[in-house]
């Protein structure tokens, strides 16, 4: 039988460039540099059974990264951010180790929003300001993309579930919805300034938390331990 | 100015695949650059995941890095929307270590594996803010030089580089430091003075150094040095023993998805097999073994530093290294570790092997029987028998595999359509094969359309058309339009011409692929990007057939463009060798059978390193199943 365990990790620095499938490539290394024992799918072309959260774009950082990884054999849960920080890259981290219990839904199942932090480059504080609170009292925000040869309109305001100004800097404090219909930080920027003329474009986007609701309440698949702060993470790049 | 990152960063968020440009792989090194230090750039002029993997540019970074006299970092070529916007906002070629300017190197050193990659070179030079033509430069700049196997015949680049080295790099990096380090000593004065101390390193040809005559026809009259000091002929370099070389100990690790992702351990260097149409097999020659426990180091050791459950074991033809199935049977299967043998020999191929390398996951399986008759295998000495390939094949479907690859090529000398057609024949006769063993069998059939190459046998042969090699292709198409389980894909003859092109072209052609970059004619390997339009009226322009360049047969009295350069090959040996395998006759493998003095042994006071006395089980050439003597030997 067995133990499936839930890796929480940050992404910071030059290693945001790197994809969604590029990470679960170097996940796929460094567990095996660290000799854990990973287990395998069965048939001709075994492989390890990791699975991961929801895809964080490539170009943006994070505070709050999730794998599961399946172990054929139980491991001490306390080593396993001491036997993996060795085997990986600068600027990915592991924050956090949990055992979970077989039967755990999947973290792209529970996950229902994240929150962001956004730098928006090209408005001025004030503009920035007004933009935020048209959003805010907007009953709709009507955007139209183009799916699988379709035109598909979605309305993104109930997905913006928090918006505010950080504050320093040009940047924003948002919590958006991952489903049904997620917004991504690059939307929020295009319905922001999505007036003739505007020329804005997305600075720094970090993931700082992701979140599962049951009933209105709001927990982290696996919160941070608490001797960790997030706060000199958060500030420090690693470039 | 030492690193343009903060530059560099916001115009990542704003191109593909940004992994390409930031560094940080495993086993990349961050050297300190000190003024009594020479820096070395090392560039593959193609995209980061063609060039990363690239064993010689790895080999010489850790080689240079561990030297006290020498720092080395990398580059690659930066993908044209990177491109333009580095020179939208004046931003240089850069270092992907530390993000340095390519211009603050001492020397820009580029790998060059292939012909098409000529244009990126110069866009390369361009855009580290040096003038493309040599001749242009000043001592501030970096000296601009170039290895790998194209350099047997550097002379399409002869304007544009300052120095070109032939053969292995492993020991000439250190004297070219040594020159470089002094001229920098010295202050730096003199372009033509470090210039011609490198000419006078073994190994190191410096094109600007040579003045070239041409007869009325368009032909080579003479190439002579310009100075008493330069050699009239510059030989290779060769390491006598690979076992000196463990390298690469630290192979990169890369963030993103490359070709080749997995770890690579060389387990000989040079290949004696002879086949007539292989330019690497000719002038890397003599055979040079790891000795298997140093094999066996460099598998486990690199594999716990890497992570990577994958290891190919690359050289020329891997099945022929000694004792290979017990390296094999070591490695593969040991904690989900699967190995892959790049270059296989059909008759060397067995259940034995098949059944070690497939006991963790199957990699995919590529053989290379390279023409479909036995005549046409003679005469490229590719001395491989039809049941040699059944042999194999079945070896493979027996133990699992589905499909599989096989590499031909066409527009070989004395190719005849009945020839052409062996090729679907023996493609069909594999997948009857497989069909016995599993319902959905198939096999690939890749074909490419045969460039001659300096330094071989067909050196003088003149090409086959794009309108011969499409027509041959289409036979084959024809052939095999009916067969569910044979996939066909062919190479674009119209790139091959221009392979050809540069392959056996000479220094006239520099300002023809100067037009063609100049006109954005770069990434011509991408099938997206090449444009034969570009180099067609490049070629018009400037007075040149690209049909006398290509497709002209050579006689034994014409200088080639190469004859000053020498991969230790006798000229008399390689226009016997020509002469044999028009007469359809072939050449025992020497490391199993007497020397047949091809020179490049004799020559450098070298020999083959080989641990085992016999071939392997199951071949056909210097096995004594199958030899074919030339009656003049």
């Amino acid at each position: 039988m067995n133990s499936r365990y839930r890796i929480r990790f940050s992404k910071l620095g030059k290693i945001r460039f790197t994809s969604h499938r590029d990470v679960a490539r170097v996940w796929e290394r460094a567990l095996r540099r660290a000799a854990l024992p990973v287990a395998y799918t069965e048939g001709f072309s075994p492989h390890p059974k990791l699975s991961f959260g929801l895809a964080l774009s490539t170009g943006h950082e994070s505070l709050g990264e999730y794998l599961d990884v399946d172990m054929a054999e139980p491991v001490d849960v306390e080593s396993i951010p001491a036997r993996l920080d060795p085997c990986l890259p600068i600027g990915l981290d592991v924050q956090a180790a949990a055992e979970i219990v077989p039967g755990t839904p999947s973290l792209q199942q529970v996950v229902t929003s994240c929150t962001w932090r956004i730098e928006v480059v090209g408005f001025g504080p004030a503009e920035l300001r007004k933009r935020v609170e048209g959003c805010l009292g907007a009953d709709s925000l009507v955007v139209t993309r183009q799916r699988k040869g379709h035109m598909v309109t979605d309305d993104l305001r109930p997905a913006i579930l928090s918006l505010e100004m950080m504050d320093v800097g040009p940047e924003l404090l948002a919590e958006l919805a991952t489903q049904p219909r997620g917004v991504r930080p690059s939307e929020l920027v295009a319905v922001l300034a999505s007036r003739p003329g505007d020329e804005v474009v997305e600075g720094h986007v970090c993931r700082l938390h992701q979140w599962m609701s049951t009933d209105g309440a709001r927990e982290e698949p696996l919160p941070l331990p608490l001797r960790a702060t997030l706060a000199p993470h958060a500030e420090a790049r690693a470039s | 100015m030492t690193s343009i990152w903060t530059q560099l960063e916001p115009l990542l968020a704003r191109v593909q695949k940004p992994a390409r440009y930031i560094g940080c792989e495993d086993g990349a090194q961050a050297p300190e650059h000190r003024s009594d230090k020479v820096s070395w750039l090392l560039a593959y002029p193609d995209a980061y995941e063609i060039g990363l993997p690239n064993q010689g540019l790895q080999i010489l970074y850790e080689i240079l890095n561990e030297r006290t006299d020498a720092v080395a970092e990398r580059t690659y070529a930066p993908w044209t929307d990177l491109e333009a916007l580095l020179r939208a906002h004046g931003l240089p070629l850069f270092s992907v270590d530390t993000h340095r300017p390519a211009g603050e190197f001492d020397v820009l050193a580029f790998n060059l594996s292939a012909e098409l990659v000529y244009t990126n070179v110069l866009n390369c030079i361009d855009l580290a803010g040096v003038p493309v033509r040599a001749a242009a430069r000043d001592p501030e700049h970096p000296l601009i030089g170039a290895g790998g196997h194209c350099t047997y015949n550097p002379e399409p680049l002869a304007d544009f580089l300052d120095f070109a080295v032939l053969g292995d790099g492993e020991e000439v990096v250190a004297e070219i430091t040594g020159v470089v380090g002094a001229w920098k000593r010295a202050g730096r004065a003199s372009r033509a003075d470090v210039l011609l101390d490198l000419a006078r390193i073994t190994g190191v040809y410096v094109p600007s150094l040579y003045d070239v005559d041409y007869h009325a026809d368009g032909t080579i009259a003479s190439v002579s040095p310009r100075h008493p000091d330069v050699p009239a002929v510059v030989e290779k370099r060769t390491i006598a023993d690979l076992a000196d070389w463990p390298y690469p100990k630290n192979q990169l690790v890369p963030l993103t998805e490359v070709v080749h992702d997995r770890l690579n351990v060389e387990v000989f260097r040079g290949c004696t097999r002879g086949c007539r149409f292989c330019q690497a097999g000719m002038i890397t020659r003599p055979v040079r073994e790891r000795p298997a426990d140093q094999v066996r180091h460099m598998i486990t050791s690199g594999l716990k530093r890497t992570g990577y459950d994958e290891v190919a074991l690359t050289s020329l033809s891997t099945a022929d290294f000694s004792g290979i199935e017990r390296v094999v049977a070591d490695t593969a299967g040991e904690d989900n570790v699967s190995v892959s043998l790049p270059s296989l020999r059909v008759d060397a191929f067995t259940v034995g092997i098949a059944a070690q390398i497939q006991k963790a996951r199957r990699t995919g399986l590529t053989f290379a029987p390279e023409a479909g008759s036995w005549r046409m295998r003679q005469v490229i000495n590719k001395l491989i028998t039809e049941d040699d390939l059944y042999g194999a094949v079945e070896s493979a479907y027996s133990q699992g595999w589905r499909r599989m690859k096989l590499y031909f090529l066409t527009g070989l000398p004395t190719e005849t359509d009945e020839d052409t057609l062996g090729i679907a024949e023996l493609a069909r006769r594999c997948v009857e094969i497989g069909r016995r063993y599993h319902k959905g069998a198939s096999v690939t059939i890749s074909v490419g359309g045969f460039v001659p190459k300096p330094f071989t046998p067909f050196q003088w042969f003149g090409q086959n058309t794009v309108a011969e090699l499409t027509r041959k292709v289409n036979l084959l198409r024809d052939a095999l339009r009916r067969d569910k389980g044979v996939q066909l894909k062919w190479h674009d003859p119209k790139a091959t011409l221009i392979e050809g092109l540069a392959s056996r072209g000479d220094r006239r052609l520099g300002p023809v692929i100067e037009q063609v970059w100049r006109r954005g004619g770069v990434f011509q390997e991408w099938s997206e990007h090449f444009d034969l339009e570009l180099w067609d009226t490049a070629m018009s322009d400037h007075g040149l057939s690209t049909d006398w360049y290509v497709h002209r047969h050579r006689t034994e009295g014409e200088v080639l463009p190469w004859d000053h350069i020498s991969a230790g090959l006798h000229k008399d040996f390689l226009w016997q060798d020509w002469r044999d395998a028009l007469a359809e006759v072939g050449l025992p493998d020497c490391r199993w059978t007497p020397c047949y003095d091809c020179g490049a042994c004799t020559g450098y006071g070298i020999e083959h390193i080989v641990a085992s006395a016999t071939p392997p089980a199951g071949g056909s050439q210097g096995t004594g199943q199958l030899v074919f003597l030339s009656g003049a030997r």
